[in-house]
């Protein structure tokens, strides 16, 4: 193994400011030479909700509850709340599939902890994730939902998502180096997981789905209880509950999260040192 | 053991690369073929130790495959060997390939501060470092122009700028010394003296023995990732032409397809105009460059060549004795032939001499040895010293023709 005598805290500061600087180059680097920009990034997630509002409420009739105790009761409104956050996972986790490869020339030729290639990606969806909500605040606001005194859970959501997004990204970005089909599986897989977390349609569906065709799901399974081990099931129903209802969410939800989190990131960080070692040849 | 006092170790480092038959990068491949994707493992470097003391610089030569630029990713990081240990004291720059990461739709002030940071340095430092960076680079008026505009040149000219600037403890070159313009390269010349002398560590890779045997104290010579020799610059090189004869000449492997008849070069040797054997001449020498040959069997019209290269590998002449019209019927047994030089118009330096035989069509290549001996040329008559060879003229005095017209 390869030892430096430089300090542990040098290295440690050092790589902090290479992550920042390299979040930046993403940023930077993201819509640079488009017109409108950064425009661009609060466009897309609104075409998406425009056309999912058209689609589940009117051609599917998907009936948003109403926000308790907020009272509002309106698709969009619920389907941002979820939407936004679930974009982060997306992105971030397509994102972190691309950090080394779409490195490879600096990761062969230059030393640096090559986890700040991840950590960067992962911080620069985290960045456009706070501008989305930024916009998506003003929005609930002018709806009459009075989200600003739930901002700091919104802020502790986010920071607990970003440990799982992280933990999965740090495991997926070095497996897509030995594996490169890994990115299609988890473009399939991602689309799965949309449809099974309660983004589109309220969880109330499940419910009744379940009671209303019990032999779809076989007798005696506990459907919901296995639904909810997805732990996106539980962080999109937080989100709803701070930014919808206004209500806090379940204590047992964020713990359940955020324990799912750390163990991520706890594999994502072993998974990454143990197969790091031959990325410069294997890329 | 690891040596507390150097400021890079090597103790007994391997390092193993895999050659895929068939890359297993998707997930198919790996199940039809049970995981294990077929590959042939070689040692890219075996049970290599050496230590660099701090402030030398330090030369790493060999082959092609010889492992050198492998022993240099190993110190760099960018590699982590097998089995031994790298370790180094102090901070480690790389020059390996200038402007690696850099973002071409960024400016280049974005891109200083973001190699400058890839390479370790503090945005403090940065900040302050960051105008020597771009006056050495020659790039006061393209600061805020993306890096995608700049010239190949500029874009080299920066990185190098960066990294040099990073004010390493140990820098490690390979091969990127030859950047830019004459000027720019003055400058890297003097970059690297500066370090030297502030007691700064520097490995180089290179191919250019010349190069390495000037601003080198000390050489490590690698040969299929194992340490052959390591020592004083004169003495390494000197072994290293003689294993680039010895490899030549014994295992008899030609550059170019033997014909039926068995024509060989034995060896060359280089003689003062009075016969006896030398390695150092003077320019204006009377000098004989000796062919020695054996032909096993009788080869036809035979073409003699000598080839003098410069020890950065400039090929300096490549006489033969076709172009002479000297014509041999037949030669057979051994035999020598003499290409005689009446005054050395070679300048002081160092140079390489090789040989080679040919039948008179040049279709069939009997034999060619490129670069098996050295020598040295010191200053002679002429007393010139830049360039190559002297062209032998003579100068005038300044003639007057008119007075300058106001």
């Amino acid at each position: 193994m390869a030892i430096s005598r430089t300090s542990l805290w040098t290295e440690y500061k050092s790589a902090r400011e290479l992550t920042l600087n390299l979040t930046l180059r993403e940023l930077k680097g993201k819509y640079k030479r488009s017109v409108l920009g950064w425009t661009w990034s609060l466009l897309n997630p609104l075409a998406t909700i425009a056309i999912f509002s058209i689609v589940f409420k009117y051609f599917l009739r998907i009936q948003a509850p109403a926000g308790d105790p907020s009272g509002l009761k309106n698709f969009a409104l619920f389907l941002v709340a979820a939407l936004l956050p679930w974009n982060y996972l997306n992105n971030g986790l397509m994102g972190s599939m691309g950090a080394l490869v779409g490195n490879a020339n600096l990761v062969k030729k230059v030393y640096f902890p090559r986890e700040a290639l991840v950590v960067s990606n992962v911080a620069s969806w985290a960045y456009s994730l706070l501008i989305e909500f930024g916009v998506a605040v003003v929005i609930y606001l002018v709806f009459g939902n009075m989200v600003l005194p739930w901002l700091p859970a919104v802020l502790l959501l986010i920071a607990i998502q970003s440990i799982f997004v992280l933990g999965l990204g740090l495991l997926l970005s070095v497996l897509n180096v030995y594996f490169r089909d890994v990115q299609h599986l988890i473009t399939i897989l991602l689309l799965v997981w949309f449809y099974a977390t309660p983004i589109v349609y309220p969880i109330s569906y499940v419910i009744d789905a379940d009671n209303k065709h019990p032999e779809l799901f076989g007798h005696g399974i506990p459907l919901l209880f296995l639904y909810k081990l997805n732990p996106m099931v539980r962080l999109v129903e937080a989100y709803r509950d701070v930014l919808y209802d206004l209500r806090f969410p379940p204590l047992f939800d964020l713990v359940y999260v955020t324990a799912f989190g750390i163990a991520t990131l706890v594999v994502g960080l072993w998974a990454f040192r143990r197969l790091q070692g031959r990325l410069a040849e294997e890329l | 053991m690891t040596n507390a006092s150097a400021a890079v170790s090597v103790s007994d480092v391997s390092k193993r690369f895999r050659l895929y038959h068939e890359r297993n990068q998707s997930v198919k491949a790996a199940i039809l073929r049970r995981g294990r994707a077929r590959y042939d493992e070689f040692w890219a470097l075996r049970n290599v130790s050496l230590d660099i003391p701090h402030g030398t610089t330090y030369g790493l030569i060999g082959e092609n495959g010889s492992g050198k630029s492998t022993l240099l990713k190993c110190m760099a990081r960018i590699l982590s060997p097998d089995e031994g240990e790298v370790s180094t004291d102090g901070k480690v720059s790389a020059l390996l390939e200038l402007g690696a990461g850099f973002h071409p739709e960024l400016s280049g002030r974005d891109n200083i501060f973001l190699n400058g940071s890839i390479l370790g340095l503090s945005k403090a430092e940065l900040e302050a470092k960051f105008d020597d960076i771009v006056s050495f680079a020659g790039l006061e008026d393209f600061v805020d122009t993306p890096v995608k505009n700049y010239s190949s040149g500029m874009y080299v000219r920066l990185g190098f700028s960066v990294a040099i600037n990073v004010d390493p403890d140990i820098l490690l070159v390979d091969e990127v010394l030859a950047v830019g313009d004459e000027q720019f390269q003055r400058k890297c010349s003097e970059k690297f003296a500066d370090l030297k002398d502030r007691g700064k560590t520097i490995v180089i890779v290179s191919h250019a023995l010349g190069m390495v045997r000037e601003l080198c104290d000390e050489v490590a010579l690698l040969e299929h990732g194992h340490l052959r020799a390591v020592g004083s610059p004169r003495e390494v090189i000197e072994g290293y032409l003689d294993v680039v004869h010895d490899l030549q000449g014994a295992e008899g492997e030609p550059l170019l397809a033997r014909g039926a008849s068995d024509g060989r070069i034995q060896s060359i040797a280089v003689l003062d105009g009075a016969g006896r054997p030398v390695s150092r001449l003077r320019t204006g020498d009377s000098v004989i460059f000796r062919i020695h040959y054996r032909a096993d069997e009788p080869v036809h019209r035979p073409v003699f060549g000598i080839a003098i290269d410069r020890s950065d590998g400039v090929l300096v002449t490549g006489p033969t004795t076709r172009d002479s019209h000297i014509n041999t019927d037949v030669i057979n047994g051994e035999g020598h032939v003499d290409f005689k030089v009446d005054s050395l118009p070679l300048l002081p330096g160092s140079y390489e001499i090789g040989a080679s035989l040919f039948d008179l069509t040049r279709s069939r290549g009997f034999d060619r040895r490129t670069r098996i001996l050295k020598f040295d040329v010191d200053p002679g008559r002429p007393h010139e010293h830049d360039g190559i060879v002297t062209l032998g003229g003579s100068w005038s005095g300044a003639v007057f023709e008119q007075p300058v017209s106001r």
